[in-house]
């Protein structure tokens, strides 16, 4: 009994516990309305489409969590990508287009993260300038005409299986699980939460906050590059329009995750809740045929309602830890 | 003796797992001032919001002019002329002084605000609070002080025969302190009584006509402010004898390990002097003479314009906040919240921040390793936490600040640990407890710098006190010379 007791309050210790329970609701839900969404063949589906979404939720996550954004990353998952392909047009081989695609992305976060540590502007206003000028980069290299790919073998980035695994979703696991590391077991995690929460303080502690500013600028920048690799994979070309639209996505998911966007506040685990809920969302609905301009609505509702119901239980819990102190329960 | 204003007698309130108030007694007179003294978790708040119609007593009972009193509701409170001045003001910055002083309660005339009586009924109130502003003036307009008057003529135009003042000077100069003091002997006149708190006994002393000491939900006693002295209150309060003395000789101070040289930046002007291995050195002077100032610049948070700065005999090429970390220098910032503390981290990751890297194999972290030197900190300096994993947030702002201190004795080869305003927001047993604290590392060899503006902190513990003014150095006194009229003498000119 007192096993049980405490078992369940372990689970209800869980951050993102709302999360998880949305999650299990929506895909309940789902089964229910359309026979063929619980099948191993639609979740590995699921998981397919998510898997650039995480890709770059994951870098976001690390930016909002020191206390920035990136709206740049559509845009650059775009520019990287045309250039990439005629990279690989040209030299008719894959890595090192591949490594050009990456090379932008650290190219660009640096200057982000330049602009915004150096002048100290909000990375809201730069990034949302180098998203405008990145996208008509992109325009102005393909003549706003998408590039063919000529390569083989390409597409297996994209479309490629490992078993019974897709290929994207194996890159994500990678790349989320490295960072799930990075963030909870490194000083440098340490320092992006601590930098994050209170840049004077990180400071006075003697932190290195631009530093910590610019390597996570880069790697978002770069995982969103690698979204738009996967992305270039699936269609097999490079398309100066390829995710329009794609920041608000991520950033969406991160926030549905519990992340704060004021910084030094969420975990992976929330994000990557927080892009399968949206994952399950559009493909339930799909599935169901609901025309695309509900799937907006419910999409956004979803959202809001998430955020409600989980910031509430964040403040619940602050009331009882608070109240625990006051009553100067004291450690060991 | 005036008559019985309110009386609350054997109120006990209990809160799931503690007795906030056990048999709690409290009077006030008429045109009294009544100061309400104790630590944190002493019952103070509690009270006052039994008082205030925050909580009810669950047994007890409050009388108002000899009648039993029922306060369920903060309307209650007021109906019996019971206001609170909290220490977060509760003023519209974007109304006028006379909206915010009859705010929700404008005069009307068919359904329009009546312009004209708004603008002499506030000019009354005014008057008698003696503030000298136009009432149609924005009260965003107003200094911190000034709005904190606007909240006492806010309730004088309720009617209030209690004003309850929370902490009422903690964001006051020196001279906004004497104004509100001023005034509290106009409301004095006025027959209106006031309780007051504060854990700053020596404005106690200056504007108070009797104490009531609370620990830990017990009443402990009443005194006339005239017949006790700060030794006994603070012995009331602690519950044990208070040591406040802390004088030193400095006979263990050895090498010199701090040797700045003409150190200027936007604030200060060519500060040099030297500091010792286990020396105290106190920094006083008023405010913006540049104390503050110096820490910072000798952490590398401001930037230096010129002046060397050498530590264990070699200079400093570049004066960073990475550098001086890195040389042994630690520092404790005067603002707590804005720029010490990670409220949304846990304590443990608070203390760790700076030492983070003593603690790793590789990349990783050892949390084990960092835990346990965490949890002897814990133990040392007697920070009060459920656990390690507790959101800081929560915490008093006594241990609070220990923890903030924890960070750097957790810092591996620490030779000087610059701490600005040790304790300010601190109840009077913390206090004493973080002065022990310094006194130790001191006594360990640590050169210390420490910036106050109670200059009584500083002669007690200092072995030297440089007095500043205007950014430059005025004079430099030993512990014997240093004392509250040699310090104001140099601070002031």
């Amino acid at each position: 009994m007192n096993r049980i007791k405490r078992g369940w309050k372990k689970i209800s210790e869980i951050d993102e516990l709302m999360l998880i329970v949305a999650l299990v609701v929506i895909i309940i839900i789902m089964s229910l309305m359309s026979e063929y969404f619980f099948t191993g063949k639609n979740l590995m589906n699921v998981l397919r489409q998510s898997s650039t979404t995480l890709i770059a939720a994951t870098g976001m996550t690390l930016l909002l969590l020191v206390g920035e954004v990136d709206l740049s990353i559509g845009s650059l998952a775009a520019f990287s990508a045309v250039i990439m392909v005629d990279v690989m047009n040209m030299t008719q081989a894959i890595l090192p287009a591949v490594l050009v695609a990456i090379g932008i992305g650290v190219g660009v976060g640096l200057f982000n993260a330049f602009v915004v540590t150096k002048f100290n502007i909000a990375s809201l206003i730069v990034t949302l300038g180098v998203m405008t000028s990145v996208r008509g980069f992109a325009y102005i290299y393909t003549n706003a005409i998408a590039i063919q790919n000529t390569v083989d073998g390409f597409t297996v980035i994209g479309n490629g299986y490992v078993g019974p695994i897709p290929i994207p979703v194996i890159i994500a696991a990678v790349l989320f699980v490295l960072c799930y590391f990075l963030l909870k077991y490194t000083t440098f995690g340490r320092y992006i939460y601590a930098s994050g929460d209170n840049k004077n303080a990180a400071l006075a502690s003697g932190i290195n906050v631009n530093k910590i500013k610019t390597i996570t600028f880069v790697l978002c920048s770069v995982f969103a590059v690698i979204s738009g690799i996967i992305l270039t994979a699936r269609v097999n070309s490079g398309q100066p329009n390829l995710a329009q639209g794609f920041e608000f996505t991520v950033i969406a998911a991160v926030i549905l995750g519990g992340t704060s966007l004021s910084g030094g506040q969420g975990t992976l685990i929330g994000t990557l809740v927080g892009v399968l809920i949206l994952g399950v969302l559009d493909n339930g609905l799909v599935l169901n045929d609901v025309s695309s301009f509900w799937q907006d609505v419910v999409r956004g509702a979803v959202i809001i309602l998430a955020v409600i119901i989980d910031t509430r239980r964040t403040q619940k819990r602050e009331k009882i830890s608070r109240r625990l102190v006051e009553q100067g329960a004291v450690s060991q | 003796m005036g008559k019985i204003l309110l009386r609350a007698e054997n109120i006990t309130k209990d809160f799931p797992g503690v007795k906030a108030l056990d048999h709690v007694k409290f009077e006030l007179e008429k045109g009294e001032v009544h100061a309400l003294l104790g630590e944190n978790g002493a019952g103070k708040s509690t009270l006052i919001k039994i008082l205030c119609g925050v909580y009810h007593q669950d047994s007890g009972q409050i009388y108002v002019d000899d009648k039993p009193a029922e306060i369920n509701s903060a309307k209650d409170a007021l109906d019996l002329g019971i206001s609170t001045i909290h220490q977060e003001l509760n003023i519209a910055d974007n109304l006028s002084v006379a909206e915010n002083i009859f705010f929700g309660r404008l005069p009307n005339k068919r359904g329009l605000v009546d312009r004209k009586s708004l603008v002499r009924d506030a000019k009354k109130i005014l008057d008698r609070i003696g503030l000298q502003v136009d009432p149609q003036t924005k009260a965003r307009f107003l200094s911190i002080a000034k709005k904190q008057m606007l909240e006492i003529g806010k309730s004088l135009s309720l009617n209030a025969r209690v004003i309850i003042m929370d902490e009422p000077t903690s964001s006051l100069s020196p001279e906004e302190i004497d104004t509100l003091f001023d005034i509290i002997r106009e409301l004095k006149r006025q027959q209106i009584s006031i309780i007051y708190i504060s854990h700053k006994l020596e404005e106690i002393f200056e504007v108070c006509d009797r104490i009531t000491v609370l620990r830990d939900g017990q009443y402990i006693g009443t005194a006339q402010t005239g017949q006790t002295n700060k030794e006994e209150l603070i012995k009331m309060m602690v519950g044990r004898e208070a040591n406040i003395d802390y004088k030193r000789n400095c006979s263990t101070c050895g090498k010199t390990i701090l040797q700045v040289k003409e150190l200027t930046t936007d604030k200060i002007k060519k500060v040099s002097f030297e500091v010792k291995a286990g020396e105290i050195v106190g920094f006083s002077g008023l405010m913006g003479a540049g104390k503050s100032e110096i820490a910072r610049a000798l952490f590398g948070l401001d930037e230096v314009r010129c002046g060397t700065v050498a530590l264990d005999g070699k200079t400093l090429d570049k004066v960073t906040p990475i550098c001086c970390m890195q040389q042994g220098i630690g520092y404790v910032p005067e603002d707590r919240k804005a720029d010490g503390l990670f409220l949304n981290l846990t304590v443990g990751e608070n203390m760790s921040v700076s030492s983070i890297n003593q603690f790793t194999k590789g990349p990783v972290i050892n949390k084990k390793a960092e835990m346990v030197s965490s949890q002897e900190q814990v133990a040392q300096l007697k920070i009060k936490t459920p656990s390690l994993k507790q959101k800081i947030r929560n915490l008093s702002g006594g241990n609070q600040q220990k923890a903030i201190i924890a960070r750097w004795l957790l810092k591996s080869g620490l030779k000087l640990l610059i701490i600005d305003e040790p304790t300010r927001g601190i109840d009077v047993g913390a206090k004493f407890e973080i002065y022990t604290i310094l006194s130790q590392l001191a006594q360990n060899g640590v050169a210390l710098l420490v910036m106050s503006s109670e200059i009584e902190e500083l002669t007690n513990m200092c072995d030297r006190i440089i007095v500043m003014r205007e950014g430059r150095i005025s004079a430099v006194l030993n512990n014997e010379e240093a004392d509250q009229t040699s310090i104001m003498k140099y601070s002031v000119k």
